[in-house]
């Protein structure tokens, strides 16, 4: 079954052009996935087949940034580097703080 | 050449530059690096690049060993898509791994 | 903690794939929340440290079409230098202080001649020089581009304002692998008495990518 990443010839309009900045968020999920790659934590073909298992809705429906997160935690996850315990725990602390935004 | 190399390894390129070679029409789960519009066509080895850990096993966290044959190969567009709107002589460069090609005569 | 006092950018025009949220352009979504968990976690632990985060976004930051264009100047003032680009280019590049290794891939410099040019595209995922060119362009990432450049790619060139005449056969790249592909665009006429500063200035992203060509000069 073709994956839903695999678009090579698959229909689709118009290439959108508009340049967008990355958000400073989006820039450190980047640096992240530096960091674990050369910290040999993740390797970059897990980190794809991270994003090829999201499920098709997911994949189209995120953008780029928030897909890739996605994947990084997931296989931290899978590799046992964070725990979802610790993960929800951080994630609803997070929530609960007057001034989240870093 | 940053290819990555294991030094034991015995195995030389099973294909040279200029030989027909045909993608394998294979289907399956797991991580591949062949996109499906490419597999069942028939292309030209453009180059052998090197030796590289094997990316389907690197994403499931092996190890990738034993390395394998990477090859630049190269296909007319025409003959890759049925409804090809451009030029005779346009092409599609892809880098594909040995064991997904199959000399172009066997079937 | 001290990662939640950090000074808060405010991209401008930071529009998304999805649609802008009117208020909440700031707003915590899950996803930026998990950035932030995983970050604080990871530092938490000593697998990585705040400073260095801060470091490799600068790094990002710092990465611009511009390292690709000082290239391509070089290559089109240096033959040697040209030569080895094409044979190695990884090689080449290291030598001009861009480390490939870093991100464990291998460059390929393609060459734009009168009669092959030359386009890149990553139909898996959005693979793309980032040693030479920094960070993708929404475009290069885009479904659209990533479906139709191995495909139709004279009318995705169209879109973008190049018609080629069909005896100059395009080339579509496909990085499919570890490698890594800028494409070298002809140098443009009219810029023989130009520096390699001034020709790296006529450099643009697009053309390192193959969806533009660069005009003459003067």
């Amino acid at each position: 079954m073709q994956g839903y990443h695999d678009l090579g010839g698959a229909a689709a309009g118009p290439v959108p052009k508009e340049e967008h900045e990355l958000q400073l968020w989006e820039k450190r999920v980047e640096a992240l996935l530096v960091m674990l790659t050369r910290r040999k934590i993740l390797r970059v073909d897990e980190n794809r087949r991270g994003l090829e298992s999201l499920g098709g809705e997911v994949y189209h429906s995120l953008n780029y940034a928030e897909r890739r997160i996605l994947a990084i935690s997931n296989n931290l996850i899978l590799k046992g580097v964070i725990s979802v315990e610790a993960l929800a725990a951080k994630m609803a602390e997070i929530g609960e703080r007057k001034d989240p935004l870093p | 050449m940053n290819a990555t190399a294991n030094a034991a390894t015995s195995s030389a390129p099973a294909y040279i530059a200029g030989e027909r070679v045909l993608v394998r029409q294979v289907d399956s789960p797991g991580h591949i690096r062949t996109p499906h519009y490419i597999r069942g066509k028939t292309g030209t080895i453009e180059r052998f690049v090197g030796f590289f850990k094997n990316p389907e096993e690197l994403a499931y966290g092996r190890s990738g060993q034993p390395v394998r044959a990477l090859y630049r190969v190269r296909f007319v567009q025409s003959q890759v898509w049925p409804d090809y709107a451009g030029a005779a002589g346009d092409t599609l460069d892809i880098d594909l791994y040995e064991h997904w090609l199959r000399p172009e005569a066997s079937r | 903690m001290s990662d939640h006092h950090d000074h808060h950018h405010h991209e401008p025009g930071g529009r998304h794939q999805h649609p802008p949220q009117a208020d909440h352009d700031d707003s915590l979504t899950y996803y930026r929340k998990l950035e932030i968990a995983v970050r604080e976690l990871l530092i938490a632990q000593g697998v990585t440290t705040a400073d260095e985060i801060r470091q490799l976004v600068q790094d990002i930051e710092s990465r611009s079409p511009e390292g690709g264009a000082r290239v391509v100047a070089r290559a089109w003032t240096n033959p040697e230098f040209k030569a080895l680009l094409l044979q190695d280019a990884t090689t080449a590049c290291a030598g001009m202080g861009f480390e490939m290794a870093l991100y464990d891939v291998t460059l390929t410099v393609v060459e734009n001649t009168p009669d092959v040019h030359n386009m890149v595209v990553c139909t898996l995922c959005s693979c793309y020089p980032r040693m030479l060119l920094g960070l993708p362009p929404a475009w290069y990432k885009s479904r659209a581009y990533r479906s139709r450049a191995v495909r139709e790619p004279r009318a995705v060139l169209r879109e973008f304002g190049l018609e080629l005449p069909e005896r100059v056969a395009v080339r579509v790249h496909d990085s499919t692998a570890d490698l890594r592909y800028l494409v070298l665009p002809m140098r443009p006429a009219g810029s023989d008495s130009l520096t390699e500063a001034q020709l790296a200035a006529l450099v643009t992203r697009d053309s390192m990518i193959g969806t533009a060509v660069l005009r003459a000069h003067g």
